[in-house]
């Protein structure tokens, strides 16, 4: 086997908003990008198709790159734990497994705040530990267990890093932009406790060079996890105005008590995956008591550290990134 | 006593003590600390060749690992129904990194008395004096050497005491806290006097767990479960509470008790211990209260002392005290004072003017030294117009209103005219203030006032209290001035922390002082009607009235009998005032004779205030000058209680009476002149004019009214100076020097005034403060001031005055503001209210002149959000017409105030409406930011907020 080129990358998850982001960004950079997702794509690189959690085609992907960022999970609010289990923890042992056998030198996990965030608020607060058996919701617990077991392989000869951007959103995204905008077109979409909950965000330009230059610093970066955002926090009830305001749609008119949310979030969480198992449902649900803690507390983050480490900050500001947001709705109608 | 002896027997012992093996047996002990020692006991209440089993905390072993020598030992006493655990925080803090960089490590000893904590269950009852002796056979068993210092809290204070009185040779410094070493002259403590009722007092101390439930209920905040069970650990047995139950029946309620004796001679023995002492209390204490405190002073005058306004019994619980303590010992106690162990030096070292907590740095330099200006006692000027008849006081009055200050007619003044509106006013001549203050200083003195006591004022501004003033300062009696401005509850909070020996105030404080206890032999301001006079006496518990005292005063010096008044000493207390508590309770600020001369010597200097002067006081802390000044002064017909009530008549009437060419009044006065400025006749107009001067003290007035102000007083120059009740003023800028200013970072208060100087101590990105002073153009950071006129110290609060001189020569004004290239100060807001953001340091004053000019926002205030170094901006808006729920702003509003507050450099993360500011009592204008920063970060981590 020869040595894998320091510039070959490999990305998974680009059928993702972020995972195409920084897919592209690595390409404009000049690195050779080779992507693994499990969809069908044209790209200007080369494509690997399949899923992460295949040994086979793990290994197939890390051939002879120098790099990997991985992005590729599970990202959902309900369903089946074992799914979680499937895609993000065994998927990722698979690659991390993959990728050291293949003599790759750096790897980067993407992951996310969720993973240390444990329902109360955060204010102000550092990255935190992430802890599998605290991390609120089946897709926290399953990426704190993805993040400890990858941290865990960190060496001098395999250097491996954390990045965690916090709620990424952008044109395209359909994570989180398009539910806002469609329920809120709907008339569906309650702020919880009037949106005054100070959430930090990330617009997706900063989160995809957050993540590349976690490549780029490796040598700081390796052994830790990062939080990315913004550095504006913002009450989430303005972000979300904010959004519907870009996207042409009305913003909430209404809030309900974030206790109600919580509550009720747990008990339509559960009905939505028996539902789901039964095939009666197959989007996601419209409240979980996860998403009714992440936009009913405070979650904003001391950047300093992160900023320090990577030698970054970002480019795109929030005001900036709902403008581009913006133009692409205009683009659209 | 088999039973007694097995409880001390290690084997039974350590049934309630916890795993031994454990790092932490209870929170905050360390296993180390505990020892047991066999000690001969000397007692008379045990037999001969007796011995008693001791348990103890000792940090010996702390000590030793740090390969210094202590600098001494402190052995730490507690009192009933608590053990050593008490103390626990001071055997961690005795080998911190600051402790033993200050000067070493110390040794502490924290006993469990003999029947109580973890010592043995001796089966006897042992009174005062076996205890002091049990305490004293301890350190001989133990071989303390070296010097120590005592501490004890509740009757461990006496116990400790007792052993200091003992000890004097090794005796180098006593603690104190919450105690009380003498019941004479006082009753006791209700709550005591039920505790030693023979109906209830074995079953609430012993048989039942009561005494120790409430106890451990009375820390403020509550203590952590673990903590109480702490607490509770060697007491959870009736048979273990034994010592709980003697230790209360052995409190000397009376001469027949059989522990009197003992009590009265360490009562009378600390007087002459002679070494430094630290008192730190918890004012809310429901049995050893201030009155404790106060006989305490008088006992051991030299000590310095800190109440914690809002703690209680268990102050050791309820605040940091070991941290403040080690401190102390470092300034006071080590290198020196311990060499001065005989009775005498010690005090004669501290010049301190009696009771009330000295400053311990007699270094500061803002004390005026021997090379300034000869001091000129401030009744020098009244004195030297004894013959003049021309009128030196005007009191403003409603036509309907009764006259506050009875005997004297009221009549045209010698200089007013009096207009139309005009309700008719009263007035006295230089010569009769003399008069009158030589009558009531005498009348005081009859009645016991003597120098150095403490005499609380409670009278508006006017002619009576000038002269109560005035008769104060001819006395040697240290007036203490908290204003209705502070509300009730402030009120209360103020004149308990100063405890005067009397008070003097008008029907309605009077009322107030019965209903809230207020501390001080009641004297009332005016007489009552002849029908009342005997029952209101009696209700509101009157010793005298002013014109009683007056008179009586007048009859002892027509007949010589008065004794002659001994001319002020320059380093002797004059005066409490306090702050506006708008950061907190208020303080009390202590003013010797000479800094309130300073005072008015830089007010004269710098406003060319001349004899001759006629001023409109409107501003209370000013009032009180006019005599020294030799101005003729008015005080114009307003609700002191609320400067908002000056309307722009009743100023003018004021100006009219004496021609006024001065002004002084509050912002909020202004405001409301200004509002009623329609009222105004031909004749006000022309008084007006006539104003040469107006000072608008308090808060920083705008540009726009001060325009409006001009109007009015067309050729009057107007001046607002920078101040704060700890130095007033400190600087001053005209209107015109506002102009010159223009916007900046922070409102402009333009140069120091004569004598005054200031500087600044750089804040650092994590909002700390570098301690070297600079006057560098645009150095943000706290605002020192340097001045004659600077606060003597804080009234009993020794750890905010050793902060506030610190950095050395400098008073640390907690104010945040930079110096620009011409030498003027701006003043960006409060220390406390500072952003430490990730960007650096931001103040908000410059984001709220901004954001006040954005359409619809009445008010704004920036807070900061987040821990120090990561904060993030918020601005809170009340807007016109006000929200109705408070909440986040609407987005329109809110991304204007961003735009707004993003040209001055701040990026705000969320805007809030609110109703309300929660603003101060006094000026209504300063906004409690911490307050409302508290109240932001319950909104926006989505807590339930209720009210800032």
């Amino acid at each position: 086997m020869s040595t894998p080129a320091r510039d070959r990358v490999l990305v998974t998850g680009t059928s993702g908003l972020l995972g195409r982001a920084v897919a592209q960004l690595l390409h404009d950079r000049g690195y050779t990008v080779r992507s693994l997702q499990r969809s069908v794509v044209h790209d200007p690189w080369e494509s690997v198709r399949g899923s992460v959690a295949d040994p086979d085609v793990a290994a197939r992907a890390v051939a002879g790159v120098g790099a990997v960022v991985h992005l590729a999970a599970k990202v959902s609010f309900a369903g089946e734990w074992t799914e979680f289990v499937a895609t993000n923890i065994v998927g990722t042992r698979q690659l991390v497994a993959a990728a050291k056998h293949a003599g790759v030198r750096d790897f980067v996990f993407v992951s996310s705040p969720s993973v240390a965030h444990f329902g109360a608020s955060i204010a102000g607060a550092g990255a935190g530990t992430a802890d599998p058996s605290r991390a609120r919701g089946f897709y926290a617990r399953s990426k704190a267990a993805a993040e400890e077991l990858a941290l865990a392989e960190d060496s001098p000869g395999f250097r491996v890093a954390a990045i965690r951007p916090h709620i990424v959103w952008g044109p395209g995204d359909t994570q989180l932009v398009e539910r806002v905008v469609e329920r809120a077109r709907a008339g569906r979409l309650p702020l919880l406790d009037g949106g005054r909950a100070l959430i930090d965000s990330t617009y997706v330009n900063n989160a995809a060079e957050a993540i590349v230059r976690g490549l780029e610093r490796m040598e700081h970066a390796h052994g830790q996890a990062l939080v990315v955002t913004n550095g504006e926090p913002r009450p989430v009830g303005e972000l979300i105005a904010g959004i519907c305001a870009a996207a042409g749609v009305p913003a909430p008119a209404f809030s309900v008590p974030g206790w109600l949310a919580r509550g009720a979030g747990s008990v339509i969480e559960r009905a939505w995956t028996a539902a789901g198992t039964r095939g009666w449902v197959h989007d996601e649900p419209p409240m979980t008591r996860f998403l009714a803690e992440q936009l009913s507390t405070a979650h904003w983050f001391d950047q300093r550290h992160t900023r320090a480490v990577l030698d970054w900050t970002p480019s795109v500001s929030i005001d900036e990134g709902l403008a581009r947001l913006a133009e692409y709705y205009r683009g659209r109608s | 006593m088999v039973a007694g002896t097995l409880a001390a027997s290690p084997s039974f012992a350590a049934g309630p003590w916890p795993d031994s093996f454990a790092a932490e047996p209870w929170p905050g002990v360390r296993a180390s600390w505990r020892r047991t020692l066999a000690v001969p006991s000397t007692a008379s209440v045990d037999a001969p060749g007796t011995s008693r089993q001791w348990h103890f905390l000792d940090n010996a072993g702390d000590v030793a690992a740090t390969g210094m020598e202590p600098a001494g030992t402190l052995l730490c006493v507690h009192g009933n129904p608590t053990w050593s655990y008490l103390w626990r925080t001071f055997l961690a803090g005795a080998t911190s990194p600051a402790v033993l960089a200050a000067g070493g490590p110390w040794r502490v000893i924290a006993v469990d008395q003999l029947d109580m904590g973890f010592s043995e269950r001796t089966g006897t009852f042992r009174r005062l004096e076996d205890r002091i002796t049990d305490l004293s056979d301890l350190t001989a068993a133990l071989g303390l050497a070296g010097p120590v210092v005592t501490a004890g809290h509740d009757w461990g204070g006496l116990i400790s005491l007792g052993w200091a009185t003992r000890h004097r040779g090794q005796l180098a410094g006593v603690v104190l806290t919450n105690t009380a070493v003498h019941p004479a002259g006082f009753s006791l403590p209700p709550a005591l006097k039920l505790a030693l009722h023979p109906a209830v007092h074995k079953w609430g101390t012993t048989t039942s767990a009561a005494f120790l439930r409430v106890t451990h209920g009375l820390a403020q905040p509550a203590l952590a479960p673990a903590v109480r069970d702490a607490f509770m650990a060697p007491y959870r047995t009736a048979l273990r509470r034994a010592g709980v139950g003697n230790f209360v029946a052995d409190i000397p309620a009376d001469p027949s008790h059989p522990s009197w004796a003992a009590l009265d001679s360490v009562a009378s023995g600390i007087r002459t211990l002679g070494v430094p002492a630290l008192m730190m209390w918890g004012p809310k204490d429901p049995v050893f209260s201030d009155r404790y405190l106060r006989d305490l002073l008088g006992r051991l005058p030299q000590a310095d002392v800190h109440r914690f306004e809002g703690a209680s019994h268990l102050v050791q619980e309820d605040r940091d005290t070991a941290a403040p303590a080690f401190d102390w010992l470092a300034k006071n106690v080590i290198g020196g004072a311990f060499d001065g162990r005989t009775a005498g030096p010690a005090n004669a070292s501290r010049p301190g003017p009696g009771p009330g907590g000295r400053a311990a740095s007699p270094a500061s330099a803002s004390r005026p030294g021997s090379d300034a200006e000869p001091f000129r006692p401030m009744l020098a000027e009244l004195d030297s117009r004894r013959d003049d008849h021309s009128t030196a006081i005007v009191d403003m009055v409603p036509a309907a209103g009764s006259a506050p200050y009875a005997g004297r007619p009221a009549g045209p003044a010698s200089g007013g005219t009096g207009g139309e509106s005009n309700p008719g006013f009263q007035s006295v001549s230089w010569a009769q203030l003399a008069r009158d203050v030589d009558d009531l200083a005498a009348g005081l003195a009859d009645l016991g006032v003597r120098r150095g006591d403490r005499v609380s004022l409670l009278v508006p501004p006017g002619i009576t209290l000038t002269t109560l003033i005035y008769a104060c300062l001819r006395l040697g009696a240290v007036m203490v001035v908290a204003d209705a401005g502070l509300g009730t509850r402030g009120m209360s909070r103020a004149i308990r922390g100063a405890g005067p020996a009397f008070l003097i105030g008008i029907e309605r404080a009077l009322a107030g002082a019965r209903l809230h206890n207020w501390p001080g032999v009641r004297v009332s301001a005016g007489d009552f009607t002849p029908a009342t006079d005997a029952a209101k006496r009696r209700l509101l518990g009157v010793a005298a009235t002013v014109p009683e005292l007056l008179a009586n005063g007048r009859v002892l010096r027509l007949s010589e009998a008065a004794p002659a008044f001994e001319p002020a000493q320059p380093d002797e207390d004059a005066a409490v005032l306090f702050t506006s508590g708008s950061t907190g309770p208020a303080k009390g600020v202590v003013y010797t004779q000479r800094r309130l001369a300073a005072m008015r010597d830089t007010l004269k200097a710098t406003y060319k205030l001349e004899a001759g002067t006629a001023l409109v006081a409107g501003f209370a802390p000013f009032a009180l000058l006019g005599p020294a000044l030799g101005a003729t002064s008015v005080t114009p017909d307003m609700d002191v209680t609320a400067p908002r009530t000056l309307t722009a008549a009743a100023l003018a009437d004021a100006a009219a009476a004496i021609n006024a060419t001065v002004v002084f009044a509050s912002p909020a006065a202004l405001v409301n002149v200004v509002a009623t400025a329609a009222q105004l006749t031909a004749t006000h107009t022309a008084a007006l004019s006539g104003v040469d001067l107006v000072l608008s003290a308090g808060a920083p007035l705008g540009e726009p009214l001060l325009a409006k102000v001009q109007e009015l007083a067309p050729r009057a120059a107007l001046h607002t100076p920078y101040g704060m009740t700890e130095a007033l003023p400190v600087t001053d800028i005209s209107l015109a020097g506002i102009r010159e200013a223009g916007a900046g970072n922070g409102v402009c208060v333009g140069v120091p005034v004569s004598g005054a100087s200031v500087a600044i101590a750089p804040v650092n990105p994590d909002g700390s403060v570098d301690p070297v002073p600079t006057t560098d153009a645009e150095v943000t950071g706290e605002i020192l001031v340097r001045a004659p006129h600077v606060k003597e110290r804080y009234d009993r609060l020794w750890i905010t005055q050793e902060h506030s001189t610190s950095i050395p020569g400098w008073h640390r004004s907690g104010d945040v503001g930079h110096l620009d290239a011409e030498g003027r100060l701006w003043v960006e807001g409060r220390m406390a209210h500072i952003l430490a953001t990730a960007d650096g340091v931001r103040t908000p004053v410059a984001g709220e002149l901004t954001a006040e000019q954005v359409p619809g926002v009445a008010r704004a205030a920036v807070v900061g959000v987040g821990p120090a170094g990561a904060q993030v901006a918020v601005a809170v808006v009340e807007t016109t017409p006000p929200a109705k729920r408070s909440g986040l702003a609407g987005p329109a509003l809110a991304a204007q105030l961003r735009a707004a507050a993003s040209g001055v450099g701040l990026e705000l993360a969320a805007v809030l409406a609110i109703d309300a500011m929660p603003t101060d009592i006094r000026h209504n204008s300063k906004v409690d930011r911490a307050a409302l920063a508290a109240w932001a970060s319950r909104m926006l981590a989505g807590q339930k907020a209720g009210r800032p």
